[in-house]
């Protein structure tokens, strides 16, 4: 509970004011410091015992204040003082709630400590977002979307109802491209949208746009992307033989395009020397691949499988084959909306995460491809929509393949995807300079909020907010960014 | 003599229509591949063009067809995505409207000024001149960043690619006008806001609706890349929908009923003008 107020405080800098980058301001960082020298120190040993600092780069930096702790300085009346106060309040906040205790494992005390000292005066997001008593400030809500299967639990959640269900009156409004869904929201004609993983973030940074603080608190979809080349490429199916390929992406801040320039940047070519990416409408992909402009895309679905029904292309790979459980979509909201209307915010909220989960469950897929194949909102034949979601499809090769995982749905953003994406940013040059990753993660995606939500909605979110991922067999360790950065031998660094 | 020349021409008009649309057909025709040998489970899961060798370009009936359903239900509302052709149609042209309105009520007051006085000519000559060529579009991404609003971006895209045709020909009209009237109006000591009324603004009224009519063509032609982009509703969201859906039936529906709408204005305004001309 106590890290919840850290994403959710409006005046928390971005670029992380104190020495370990995890707290506003340096008197923060020191007040968490003494907080682990006192009162919840056992915990912490306790913690270190069960071993989950070393799965956990969140734990790890958890700890490492403690490590480090500089000794409270017992002559100082005040920091003494201080600590007492801290740790009563500690003890009353925690005392006897088992899973909240759980959850601040999972996040690690440290970060919690931190977030505890500043919200004890009474935070009023801290109400907001886990009690949330209040009345919903407003019902009537706008949310953007771009037509595709990544958007499944935005979009189904109107025609199955989960918006009504939380008491909202929810307008699901398809959205040309992410440009201009990212511009709308900027405007505020969308109280919330659907985005790319990678979108918030470079928001939040002012990558592409101005810089407004911005929040991902939950994953839409993970897998179900896909690279598909043109008929025409059946016998250069080898990365090697690409060079002058023209390839699509949807929007350059996507994982679609940091995907593509990993797999190709992986065969030993350099994404911007011997291919070309151009961002390409994902609608516009089919027509482009069967003119000729485009050889091949990595794009999100039904257009990957679009492209096999009509004939023009074929799946090459599956993005679960680089990646799998790569995040690729996201329900983002800015900042602003979670502050000003923190009740209606979190009701949306348990929409969402409650339509995503609805979405995971195999069994019901059939059913939301027949709800969001329609022309109000994908705008596709069904039997594309279904062959993308059920994971039975046809591949374009004469195959029939059963991928019941082609796409998933896992809301929990992990900031180590977050962490993954900015090491890839950096890679390729969209952003420069020092990034602190794990500041920006933190502020950006609401990992430890969604773990408290869902805890509190009967869910089972993970226990950490940080694991490594292995992409190609490459293992990625959130806690080393810098050092994965070097490792590749492609890139603009 | 005139009459039998009509019924002659819409005869030609109509020879021209079939001749097209049976080109169409025939083309359609000649597209079709043949059927594709398949295991029937994975033929199931493919559309007609990998089955069947089917055309991408649908057939006129199938055009016909397709435009029937919208003619006969204009006005169903399923949805914020899913409206009839009726009230998308409606949403476009309120916002030509406005934006064109809008530009009326600025361009022709200065035109006034400007063909009134040599001197306002020549001082915004240049930010005309700079200003006109400008495609609308290019407005979009600063409309969108300044005015916040998807809606009124749009009206301001149609604003800005009106108010010049109807700028530049008001100033021409009203320097235009003859001397001699104007010197009557002097002789006979007519107060100046009275000539402006009662002599330049009927002598110019043609060249300004003609302003007004290059305007309005504008309008409708930017009215559709403006809703493609900003997207919502709009008879240019209906085509970019129908495109996503790689439907192209949908979109040469689209087509035909941009064009029409399109006349309809074209001729309100013909008809206008011809209220407002006269013979010397």
């Amino acid at each position: 509970m106590g890290a919840l107020s850290n994403p959710f405080d409006p005046d928390q800098t971005l670029w992380g004011g104190c020495s370990c980058g995890q707290h506003a301001s340096q008197a923060e960082h020191d007040a968490a410091h003494r907080l682990t020298g006192a009162a919840p120190a056992p915990d912490e040993r306790e913690r270190l015992a069960e071993g989950r600092v070393a799965e956990s780069a969140a734990s790890d930096r958890a700890a490492q204040p403690a490590d480090t702790d500089p000794d409270v300085a017992w002559t100082d009346r005040e920091a003494v003082l201080a600590r007492t106060v801290e740790s009563a309040v500690l003890r009353g906040v925690f005392g006897g709630d088992a899973s909240r205790r759980g959850f601040l494992r999972a996040v690690g005390s440290a970060t919690a400590l931190a977030a505890i000292s500043q919200f004890i005066p009474l935070d009023k997001l801290k109400a907001a977002i886990v009690e949330a008593k209040g009345p919903l400030e407003k019902t009537e809500l706008n949310i953007g979307f771009v037509p595709i299967t990544c958007a499944t639990p935005i979009i189904m959640a109107s025609p199955l109802g989960f918006y009504e269900r939380y008491g909202l009156d929810v307008e699901v409004i398809k959205t040309a491209g992410w440009a201009v869904s990212r511009d709308k929201s900027l405007a505020e004609e969308y109280d919330a949208a659907h985005m790319l993983t990678p979108m918030p973030l470079a928001i939040t940074l002012g990558a592409g746009s101005v810089a407004t603080p911005w929040t991902m608190p939950a994953v839409e979809n993970i897998n179900g992307q896909a690279i598909t080349l043109a008929m025409k490429h059946l016998d250069r199916q080898d990365p090697s033989q690409w060079k002058g390929f023209v390839f699509g992406v949807p929007f350059e801040y996507s994982m679609h395009n940091f995907l593509l320039r990993y797999y190709v940047a992986e065969a030993g070519l350099d994404p911007d020397q011997d291919i070309q990416i151009r961002v390409v409408p994902p609608p516009e992909m089919v027509a482009n691949l069967s003119a000729g402009n485009l050889d091949g895309y990595l794009s999100p679905d039904p257009f990957n499988q679009r492209a096999v029904y009509d004939g023009v292309g074929f799946i090459y790979k599956l993005t679960k084959e680089i990646w799998e459980g790569h995040p690729c979509c996201a329900f983002a909201a800015s900042r602003k909306f979670i502050d000003e209307t923190p009740n209606t915010f979190l009701a949306l909220y348990k929409a969402i995460l409650d339509a995503t989960a609805y979405s995971q469950v195999h069994e019901n897929r059939k059913e939301i491809a027949e709800a969001i194949a329609p022309r109000n909102y994908l705008n596709q034949p069904v039997t594309v929509v279904e062959q993308v979601l059920t994971g039975r499809f046809a591949d374009g090769l004469g195959n029939v393949r059963n991928e019941p995982d082609r796409i998933d749905f896992d809301p929990f953003p992990y900031h180590s995807f977050a962490v993954w994406i900015l090491t890839q940013m950096k890679r390729w040059g969209y952003v420069e300079g020092d990034l602190d990753y794990a500041a920006i993660a933190e502020q950006v995606y609401l990992a430890t909020d969604a773990a408290a939500v869902m805890q509190e909605m009967g869910m089972s979110p993970p226990e950490t907010t940080y694991k490594s991922h292995t992409i190609m067999g490459k293992t990625f360790d959130p806690a080393e960014p810098e050092a994965y950065l070097q490792s590749f031998a492609i890139s603009r660094v | 003599m005139q009459p039998r020349m009509s019924v002659k021409a819409g005869m030609l008009s109509l020879v021209l229509l079939t001749l097209f649309l049976a080109a169409w057909h025939l083309l359609v025709l000649a597209q079709q591949g043949p059927a594709v040998e398949m295991d029937p489970e994975y033929a199931a899961l493919m559309g007609k063009q990998a089955t069947e060798g089917a055309s991408a370009l649908p057939k006129p009936a199938e055009v016909g067809a397709e435009l029937w359903r919208h003619v006969t239900d204009p006005f169903y509302d399923a949805g914020p995505n899913d409206k009839g052709i009726g009230i998308q149609l409606a949403y476009s042209l309120f916002r030509v409207l406005t934006g064109f309105l809008l530009a009326a009520c600025v361009a022709i007051p200065i035109g006034f000024l400007i063909g009134m006085s040599p001197i306002f000519r020549k001082a915004l000559d240049p930010f005309i001149q700079i200003m006109k060529p400008v495609s609308p579009l290019a407005w979009m991404p600063l409309a969108l960043y300044t005015i916040k609003d998807s809606n009124l971006s749009a009206i301001f895209v149609i604003f800005i690619c009106s108010v010049w045709p109807m700028l530049i020909n008001t100033a021409f009209g009203v320097a235009s006008v003859r001397k001699e009237w104007l010197n009557v109006a002097r002789t006979l000591e007519v107060g100046a806001l009275r000539t402006a009324f009662r002599v330049v603004l009927p002598a110019a009224a043609p060249t300004i609706l003609t302003g007004m009519r290059i305007s309005i063509g504008i309008a409708w032609l930017v009215i559709v890349a403006a809703e493609m982009l900003v997207g919502g509703t709009g008879i240019g969201y209906f085509v970019w929908n129908e495109w996503n859906n790689l439907s192209i039936t949908g979109v040469i529906s689209g087509i035909v009923f941009i064009g029409l709408v399109g006349m309809l204005l074209d001729m309100a305004l013909a008809r206008a003008s011809k209220l407002v001309a006269y013979a010397e």
